[in-house]
């Protein structure tokens, strides 16, 4: 609709506009080059080709330009004029002008050094092995600046903040961003570990019908949700909903040096950024997976009441029977490592952030992606140590 | 450019009014920042707007720009009551202004060719070549080096960034240029040199200009006409001349205050000896 209007306003401007013409003739190498119309910005499209046409004219000996039939002229109609005289007088032509205004000569005059300049030569990007294995080089080193940044964060997290005179931690920050990440969070998780515990449930009662085992269900729910999925999906809704909002915070005031004003003020960035969030994220994240836990076991009673007539009372004596602390405990444990790993993958990514708006952008998707990433094969690798250690 | 060339080029033209703000009150809610006020930009002229900050002359400029309500008066544009325009004319009046927003505004993920070439895009349907031609004269007539067209906002300089943003503005050769605060921040010869950019482009391409300053350099060096913001309207307006023997509290310390007597090269030699070059 508005592109509509602007395509017919352009064109019934241009429309009402005298075109710009051009009319070249040739006498034995002498070319007499006629122009008439408006040579403006919004017309100049029109005679472009022409005037490149009389360009490359070969064998021109001179040029005499006649502007006197031309109306308005502005920079870009000035632009193409002296391109045809540089080009011409490059190759040895004498160029004259004639009839024009002093007003044209002013702008003529002012395109002059734009039009003689030489255009830098185009980069020639070199294909084939050598810039492939360079982009893979490059990764490889920007992994490891990546991870030592990593590590130099939860350094100097641990290290206690590089307090300066002994002063205590801030409580403040921290109980803030235990409400935004944490209490923020439980209406959205709980609603998603009911679901996902519900559809379990369902399915997994679906199969064991055939064995007439259905009762198992309890069992497959109760130990996929305490050791995997409360702690899996926690950390994947948690690294979307609060990794990406610290990329973004920390990542705009990096943009604006906000994070240089905190370092000449004499406090350690990490300290007062990243501390508070990281430690946030490694208190919330075991609280919240036990909500997901409760939340996720709930929903899996209720289909299994009501699919598979299974009683709250049956589903609580065969849980009982079926998982025991160590079930909890793996889970729990894991908790608070990938509250770290979100906490830290989103903050090297906000840290990374450039001058640029796209800058910003291209780091938060790239936080949330590897956040979720990192977390399940974090989670995978703790599924084979358990393993290995029989817990 | 002298004062002679300066008068001469305002006589040349017949006083057309390019822009003319009537009665035009804006208000944020019950705060009245600008009452009644009017004010006429004549074609061909550096027009200095002043006032103290937060008087509201970023206000008036958003307004004139139609990126503020206002809640009474008019504003013409080019003949052109900005509020009764169809989309078709509003596109025909957004083609012949530019704006220099005082941070540049530039579009952080574009390079500076790119950023000059996106009015180009919208508005005309140019060959690729050709725009980028266009592209690289408006970046050198504003005095960048050719190769800062390839590089990004974040990789220039506070006065690279104001004349990229002023290539950009002149995109399309508009008929009027809005500056907020062009040389803020900028070194004095920097400053100095802007000014120059700005009386150069003005007598090549014919532009107007609406400048909103604080620096009287450039009020006393490139501007033909001063207009002053107090008390929510234009308090005083005419040549800087006029301005040194206004009695107005507010202008007379602004025009003849502490800093701007330094101006006066009299007023310096007692001082002369008090430095030392080393």
């Amino acid at each position: 609709m508005l592109t509509k209007d602007q395509a017919d306003a352009s064109a019934s401007e241009i429309a009402s506009e005298p075109h710009p013409k051009v009319r070249g003739a040739s006498e034995d190498g002498r070319l007499v080059v006629t122009l008439s119309g408006n040579w403006t910005t919004r017309t100049v499209s029109r005679i472009d080709r022409e005037m490149r046409a009389l360009e490359d004219q070969p064998g021109v000996r001179g040029i005499a330009v006649d502007l006197a039939g031309v109306g308005e002229m502005d920079t870009a109609g000035a632009w193409v004029i002296k391109r045809l005289a540089v080009a011409q007088e490059r190759k040895g032509a004498t160029v004259e002008m004639t009839g024009g205004r002093s007003a044209f000569d002013v702008l003529l005059a002012a395109v002059e050094d734009a039009a003689l300049q030489e255009l830098p030569p185009a980069e020639v990007r070199p294909f084939g092995i050598v810039p492939f294995m360079e982009s893979i080089g490059r990764s490889v080193f920007n992994a490891r600046d990546e991870f030592l940044l990593a590590m130099h964060i939860l350094g100097a997290t641990l290290s206690g903040n590089k307090r300066r005179r002994g002063r205590k931690i801030n409580l403040a920050p921290l109980a803030m961003q235990i409400d935004r990440m944490g209490i923020g969070a439980i209406p959205v998780v709980v609603l998603m570990s009911t679901i996902v515990g519900a559809i379990v449930a369902q399915q997994g009662a679906f199969q064991l019908r055939y064995f007439g085992a259905e009762i198992f269900v309890v069992d497959l729910v109760g130990i996929l949700v305490l050791r995997e999925m409360g702690v899996l999906l926690t950390a994947i809704m948690i690294a979307g909903r609060s990794g990406s909002a610290i990329t973004a915070e920390i990542g705009s005031m990096k943009m604006r040096e906000e994070v240089d004003a905190l370092t000449v003020i004499g406090l350690n960035p990490i300290g007062v950024l990243v501390f508070p969030r990281l430690v946030a994220l490694a208190i919330i994240m075991p609280l919240l997976t036990i909500i997901a836990n409760i939340a996720a076991i709930a929903g899996a009673m209720a289909v299994a009441w009501a699919y598979s007539g299974i009683t709250p009372d049956a589903f609580f004596d065969r849980m009982t029977a079926a998982i025991d602390e160590s079930s909890l405990l793996s889970g729990l444990f894991k908790a608070p490592i990938m509250g770290i790993i979100i906490g830290l993958i989103a903050s090297v990514e906000g840290m990374k952030v450039g001058g640029s708006a796209e800058s910003l952008g291209r780091q938060v998707t790239s936080s949330v992606v590897k956040a979720i990433f990192v977390v399940i094969v974090v989670d995978g690798l703790f599924a084979m140590f358990y393993a290995a250690i029989d817990f | 450019m002298d004062t002679a060339t300066a008068s001469h080029t305002l006589e040349d033209q017949d006083r057309e009014v390019i822009l003319a703000v009537r009665d035009v009150t804006v208000a944020f809610g019950d705060q009245v920042i600008l009452d009644r006020l009017s004010l006429d930009v004549y074609r061909g002229e550096i027009l200095g707007f002043v006032g103290a900050s937060g008087a509201g002359k970023s206000v008036l400029l958003r307004t004139v720009l139609g990126l503020n309500r206002k809640q009474g008066g008019s504003i013409n544009l080019f003949g052109v009551d900005t509020d009764k325009v169809t989309d078709a004319q509003r596109v025909q009046l957004d083609m012949r202004l530019g704006m220099l927003f005082q941070h540049g505004a530039l579009f952080s993920g574009l390079s500076v060719m790119e950023n000059v070439q996106v009015p180009m895009r919208e508005y005309l349907d140019l060959p690729k070549k050709l725009m980028d031609e266009l592209a690289r004269l408006k970046i050198e007539l504003v005095g960048l080096p050719a190769n800062a067209a390839n590089k990004f906002p974040s990789q220039l300089s506070g006065g690279m960034i104001k004349r990229a943003a002023l290539a950009r503005a002149l995109a399309l050769d508009p008929a009027i240029v809005f500056l907020d605060e062009p040389t803020s921040g900028l070194d004095p010869i920097g400053a100095a040199e802007f000014d120059e950019l700005v009386a150069k482009l003005r007598d090549t391409m014919g532009l107007t200009v609406y400048m909103v300053t604080h620096d009287l350099d450039s009020l006393f060096s490139v501007c033909d006409r001063v207009a002053v913001l107090g008390q929510k309207k234009v308090l005083v307006e005419g040549p800087i001349s006029y301005m040194l023997t206004v009695e107005e509290p507010w202008v007379k310390s602004y025009f003849r205050g502490k800093r701007a007597r330094q101006i006066d090269p009299a007023a310096l030699h007692n001082n002369v000896s008090a430095g030392a070059v080393r």
